[in-house]
């Protein structure tokens, strides 16, 4: 008998000192792997800073953006350009603004419209999908035609060329910031809702689901507690890969001349397509935002894919 | 008045093709036609080889998969008539254990939520204090600690899992539980230890089980009746022990003499059934007899007349037009069947390479032995002791844990009557010992 005890005293030692009481939870071991990795600090390092110069941007601005302060020093239409300078760091723009300073506000206004386009897409997605993958796994056969009427619909919309659908839509509704941010967004919906119901219809047909059936838990929450937490991780991923999309998305179109016609407030997408004009004489105009654009896409896309790691199952240490 | 009465159950999934709009070329008969009785308190074993199915008709009592015809009466309620709502009240009478223990637990709640959840659905205790302290209760049962309660199921070990699944499924206070392979995905010196815990269970609530597993010893060890399966039906059906001494259908005959038997000596003299051919698609069934196509016996007749299970007293049912015949050895064989006597032709050259063969044997049992004792077996005896049992319960599961170790690979389709089976030997082992 004692010898009997001892086992079971042993046992419930090692139950206890393998690790601390609470378990860890997939979420928390996912944040453990994105913390051990360069590439999400690295990621993460970039977008931290993208996001402070866009709250204190228009702070710190040594000048204004919008005023023409050096419109005697610039002469565009002669090819003639003041490059970068001690006071004008960055130069100045064809009408004799301080490029520093524009590049500084615009920041907010890209990060606006790469971060309310991406949640528009999100929300709007991640809804269609739900109820397309909700309908598929559990709806029967009723919702097996749902699903298929709203894949169908979704696939119209991915079978348009992206940048042509957003074209028309801001066509359709002016020129606007606001339009850009809806156009972009329109354009990532099918993305989301694809993806969400094609991981959902993964997770329906696993055995914990069965298990679920099995148990007499409700359809409704087997969805919300059992199908969708398992759902999520590619759609987190994405949505950080598709700010870095949304933003360059964004600047396509202000390059297109679709984007915020109010020159009071600078957007690095509209920049370049300003500078495009006299790339031949000023190219640094036009580098500027482009690198800041670069930048922050690459920290996004960095990011997204160490999330990616991080939160792949398979990848499980 | 059984628990639980099958009559002519049947599950066929429609085979469909289209681009836009799918049309039903085709039935896959996954069951077609199967009737049998659950008594209170028994367990009711269904073997049969992968493909044969016996997990769709597990899952089709459940109504997990539709059932296409027949009557499932459980307590004196056709299940397979219940609307949708009702059905799910039912589930909580009837429990599943699934054979995939990770897979059938949800990664993201923890121990706690997935224990309660179902009790929350069918309105078990008032709170979730009161659901916890029942959780409690159950863990200690099935012999896990409380602590586990917080953690998730990648931490635990694979035998602990399908303690949690299993427990899950007691928190509802079941009736009937349905268990779908519920050791071939584990560790065998662990499944001697589930199986126990699952006998100890029956004992102590009076559960009754339907336990659907290909491995011989195990269905052995648990049932009080085998059912045989073979493409969607059944073939023969017997108390476990009078299946296991006397099989009647050519199919059982056949399984059984796949057991290999752990001497030397005997096992290179006795008559082993090679079926010849591979199992037929249950897409398209042959006709009469299922198994007339890999029938060593098979006759004109099988061909042309389906054959019912009946009755040939005892309570041993068999599905076969001329079992009584080839019983008395009437019948000539109609096919290279393939039954041989190895020793008869090439006694010598054979027994030396069989010798040979199997003396690796002893030696791999060796080192899958020796761990029991250490982390799982402890772990299997404290529900002993909780349980009052006496201490030879922990004695009867390294016995079995020793005996379950010659199977070599427990997800392997061991019920495939072509290659030898490994499984079995252990029971049989188990047997002479």
């Amino acid at each position: 008998m004692t010898k009997k005890a001892d086992k079971v005293d042993r046992l419930a030692e090692l139950m206890q000192t393998s690790e601390s009481t609470s378990g860890a939870s997939l979420w928390r071991e996912a944040m453990r792997r994105l913390r051990a990795s360069k590439m999400a600090i690295i990621g993460a390092v970039i977008i931290a800073l993208f996001v402070v110069l866009a709250i204190v941007g228009p702070w710190i601005a040594p000048f204004s953006p919008s005023a023409q302060t050096w419109r005697g020093e610039v002469f565009a239409n002669k090819g003639e350009f003041v490059g970068a300078r001690s006071g004008n760091w960055f130069g100045l723009d064809h009408l004799g603004r301080d490029m520093f300073s524009r590049i500084l506000v615009g920041a907010r206004q890209t990060l606006m419209v790469g971060v309310v386009s991406m949640l528009i897409g999100l929300i709007v997605g991640a809804l269609v999908g739900v109820l397309s993958g909700a309908a598929a796994t559990l709806g029967g056969r009723t919702g097996q035609r749902i699903d298929t009427v709203v894949m169908r619909f979704t696939d119209i919309m991915l079978s348009l060329p992206s940048l042509l659908l957003a074209v028309s839509i801001a066509a359709v509704m002016g020129q606007s910031l606001t339009t850009v941010m809806i156009a972009v967004g329109v354009v990532q919906i099918p993305i989301f809702a694809r993806l969400l119901r094609g991981s959902m219809l993964v997770q329906g047909s696993s055995d914990y689901v069965l298990a679920a059936k099995a148990l007499g838990i409700r359809k409704k929450r087997i969805v919300l507690t059992q199908i969708l937490p398992n759902s999520l991780s590619p759609v987190i991923v994405q949505a950080t890969l598709s700010l870095a999309t949304a933003i360059i998305e964004a600047a396509a179109l202000s390059y297109l001349g679709l984007g915020n016609p109010d020159p009071a407030i600078p957007e690095w997408g509209v920049m370049l397509a300003q500078a495009e004009r006299f790339f031949d004489n000023e190219p640094m105009m036009a580098a500027y935002p482009a690198i800041g654009i670069i930048i922050t896409a690459l920290g996004f896309t960095l990011l997204g894919e160490a999330m990616r790691e991080a939160l792949d199952p398979k990848l499980r240490g | 008045m059984s628990l639980l009465e099958l009559d002519g159950v049947k599950v066929h999934f429609p085979v469909k093709k289209g681009i836009l709009f799918d049309r039903t070329v085709g039935h896959v008969y996954a069951v077609d036609g199967v009737s049998l009785k659950v008594e209170a308190g028994q367990t009711y074993g269904l073997v049969g080889e992968s493909g044969c199915g016996k997990t769709t008709l597990g899952r089709g009592v459940l109504r997990l998969v539709d059932i296409t015809d027949g009557e499932v009466v459980f307590d004196g309620t056709d299940l397979a008539k219940l609307p949708e709502e009702e059905m799910r009240r039912y589930r909580r009478r009837l429990q599943m254990v699934f054979q995939d223990p990770l897979g059938s637990l949800n990664p993201r709640q923890n121990i706690e939520s997935i224990l309660s959840e179902g009790m929350a659905a069918h309105g078990i205790g008032k709170d979730q204090d009161e659901r916890r302290e029942k959780i409690k209760e159950i863990l200690a049962k099935v012999g896990l600690p409380t602590n586990a309660l917080s953690r998730y199921p990648h931490e635990f070990s694979g035998g602990q899992r399908q303690r949690i699944g299993i427990a899950r499924a007691l928190v509802l206070e079941p009736d009937v539980i349905i268990c779908d392979e519920p050791v071939s995905a584990l560790d065998v010196s662990v499944q001697a230890q589930v199986i126990n815990l699952l006998e100890e269970l029956q004992e102590s609530l009076g559960l009754t089980y339907l336990v659907i597993a290909h491995d011989l010893a195990v269905v052995r060890h648990i049932s009080d009746v085998i059912g045989v399966m073979y493409l969607g039906s059944l073939v023969e059906e017997a108390p476990s022990d009078a299946l296991y001494a006397g099989p009647k259908h050519p199919y059982t005959k056949a399984l059984m003499s796949a057991v290999p038997v752990p001497d030397p000596e005997v096992e290179d003299r006795r008559e082993r059934i090679l079926l010849q051919g591979d199992l037929p698609s249950p897409a398209n069934p042959p006709a009469g007899c299922r198994f007339h196509t890999r029938c060593p016996w098979a006759q004109d007749k099988c061909a042309v007349e389906r054959p019912v299970l009946t009755d040939v007293g005892d309570g041993h049912k068999v599905a076969c037009h001329f079992a009584a015949e080839i019983e008395a050895g009437e019948l000539e064989l109609t096919r290279p069947t393939g039954i041989e006597a190895v020793v008869s032709t090439e006694a010598v050259a054979s027994q030396e390479a069989e010798v040979e063969d199997a003396a690796p044997e002893p030696a791999s049992k060796v080192p899958a032995q020796a761990p029991a004792p250490k982390g799982e077996d402890a772990e299997h005896e404290a529900p002993a002791d909780e349980d009052g049992a006496p201490a030879t319960d922990g004695d009867a599961a390294a016995a079995e844990s020793a005996d379950a170790d010659a199977d070599g690979d427990p997800s392997e389709s061991g019920a495939d009557a072509d290659a030898p089976e490994p499984d079995a030997s252990a029971k049989k082992a188990g047997r002479t010992a």
